[in-house]
């Protein structure tokens, strides 16, 4: 790789500073969903992952990789799908909140 | 099967740069209700970017390894993750930040056991066993808070005598197996490291209860990046240190903010604010039970809110519990149908995670305009004739405001004790999820309908329709 440990701690520091501003004044609706969706992100652990199962040597190392695999994965997937269902809710409260005003007859002989 | 795709160290670079920017579009995109849904696309579109290039890259030979646990990794998480009821989402983030802890801890003892003949130096020791200590302390935590949430445990605080004291000796066990591990590399000491670190993460969580839970695994989430962000130190990767600290310190702020909704400060609830009165919970019952409560039917308070001008439905977790948001949706229109006034009062952290109820009874078509948060509606609870609490206890509870000794002291509440009438539906007498007792129900003011929230707002329901 091209990095050394001092280029890694300028982009640690870096990005540590930028995390902290992306999401400054989240609204606190959006606190769970945010907590989900950065956790789908940690799961690029999976990436770490696959390279240590392209070095292992040996029963304990590539048992290791595949564990490692295996989590980073049920990570990145659930933490997706999770996410994505929590924000579900809110396209279906702002369709209903773009569809009431100008049908809103319509939308209660639904029920 | 395919052979390594030649990619230079310097296309890799920029493909991780690419999925870096994803990862902070995302972050950006899910901090606004209108972005959110956005936002996570954009996540996965950087996700997929890294992890196929990077399987491209590095499979040789051990394509097998990775396909079939990602494979089986899909096929575990997909069914879980869509199958689990909406009140049982906070507990899911928890568990999938654990296997990433997991994943992290892993990888770092993997990569040790694989440089251990030769050597391994320091700067290589040092981030392996950060990763490996957050990454397990993440993953037990995160066990832990799962359990409790599940109730496959105590929800309440688990408090024993010297617990700090306990929980500081594992500390420096860790520190001094750190240490060893650095120095002279030996597979013993990182073993035992391994499990002081998980003692570590179960001893934090232990403490904490109730509705504190969620917010520990927002901070446990933050450390999992941390450890990611470690890992791709270890392993000389700049995605990994990316996304990690991104996840880390925007987590960090998370944490904070989700603190400061609740009124309490992220110490306290570490250090288990609640714990200082372990018997509190049950002595307050035993109280609760020697002072007079009012019961009515539920003819008699469908009357009184068939016959009131204005309305506010508080819904807390028993409504979640009960599946009760559809037929609390059609109670108000039953109300509105008779020129009452309805709204709902929403209480930022009701519920089990914060924006629980909007979730909830956005799903029950509740309209939005009648949905108020707290401040909008704290002014219009004194013009309110029916305060009507639908499973929530805690968020309502004047303690929180007026009586410095309870526990709950300085959480914002909804104050409904200024609405001419209050009336609970509660399955129990048992106090809410922090185990505080509310002095509310014993007000004069007050009347309680017992019994599950779906089936008592059925019945209020009927009680309206026919009066």
């Amino acid at each position: 790789m091209i990095t050394d440990a001092v280029d890694l701690l300028v982009i640690f520091v870096l990005a540590a500073f930028l995390g902290f501003e992306v999401i400054s004044k989240v609204p606190s609706i959006l606190h769970t969903p945010l907590m989900s969706g950065s956790n789908a992100i940690h799961g690029i652990i999976l990436v770490g992952a696959m390279f240590i199962a392209s070095q292992a040597q040996g029963a304990l190392q590539t048992s290791l990789a595949f564990v490692a695999v295996f989590l980073a994965t049920l990570n990145i997937v659930g933490g997706v799908v999770v996410t994505d269902r929590m924000l579900d809710m809110f396209k279906s409260r702002q369709q209903t909140k773009a569809i009431r005003p100008e049908d809103g007859a319509k939308s209660d002989t639904k029920r | 099967m395919t052979a390594a795709i030649h990619i230079s160290a310097n296309g890799l670079t920029a493909v991780y740069l690419l999925s870096a920017v994803c990862f902070i579009l995302a972050l950006k995109a899910l901090s606004s209700p209108r972005t959110a849904r956005y936002g996570n696309l954009v996540g996965v579109a950087g996700m997929v970017i890294a992890v196929l290039v990077t399987f491209l890259v590095q499979a040789p030979g051990h394509d097998w390894v990775i396909g079939g646990a990602m494979g089986l990794g899909a096929l575990v998480a997909v069914p879980a993750a869509r199958t689990v009821p909406m009140t049982a989402m906070p507990q899911m983030v928890a568990m999938f930040n654990g296997v990433g802890g997991a994943a992290a801890a892993v990888i770092s003892v993997a990569e040790y056991l694989h440089d251990l003949p030769l050597g391994v130096p320091a700067e290589k020791g040092v981030p392996i066993v950060f990763a490996l200590v957050v990454g397990a302390v993440s993953f037990a935590g995160s066990a832990l808070a799962f359990a409790k949430l599940q109730e496959l445990m105590t929800g309440r605080p688990v408090i024993y005598p010297g617990q700090q004291v306990v929980n500081g000796i594992v500390g420096v066990a860790i520190v001094a197996l750190a240490v060893l591990v650095v120095v002279t590399p030996h597979l013993v000491a990182i073993t035992l490291l391994a499990i002081a670190a998980l003692a570590l993460g179960a001893g934090i969580v232990l403490p904490v209860g109730g509705a504190d839970t969620p917010v520990l695994i927002s901070l446990l989430n933050s450390f999992t990046g941390l450890a990611v962000a470690a890992d791709g130190f270890v392993l000389d990767n700049v995605i990994l240190v990316i996304a990690g600290t991104l996840v880390g310190a925007s987590g960090a702020l998370l944490t904070k903010m989700m603190s400061d909704a609740m009124g309490r400060s992220l110490p306290n609830i570490v250090l288990g604010g609640f714990g200082a009165t372990p018997a509190g919970g049950a002595t307050a019952i035993g109280a609760g039970q020697e002072r007079s409560v009012r019961s009515a039917d539920a003819t008699d308070i469908g009357t009184l809110l068939a016959y009131s001008r204005k309305v506010m439905i508080v819904p807390g977790y028993g409504l979640a519990v009960a599946q009760a948001q559809h037929v609390a949706v059609e109670l108000a229109r039953a109300l509105e149908a008779r020129g009452v006034e309805v709204a709902y009062a929403i209480h930022p952290v009701a519920g089990r995670m914060p924006g629980h109820m909007n979730v909830l009874l956005a799903e029950a078509d509740a309209p939005y305009e009648e949905l108020e948060e707290m401040d909008q509606a704290n002014d219009e609870f004194p013009s309110t004739d029916v305060a009507l609490i639908v499973g929530a206890n805690d968020v309502v509870n004047p303690a929180a405001r007026d009586d410095p000794g309870s526990p709950i002291y300085g959480m914002p509440i909804l104050n409904v004790d200024s609405a001419a009438n209050v009336v609970f539906l509660k399955r129990s007498m048992r106090p809410g999820f922090s185990g505080v007792d509310n002095a509310l129900l014993y007000d004069p003011r007050t009347t309680l309908l017992f019994g599950d929230a779906k089936e008592s707002l059925t019945k209020l329901l009927a009680a309206v329709k026919t009066s």
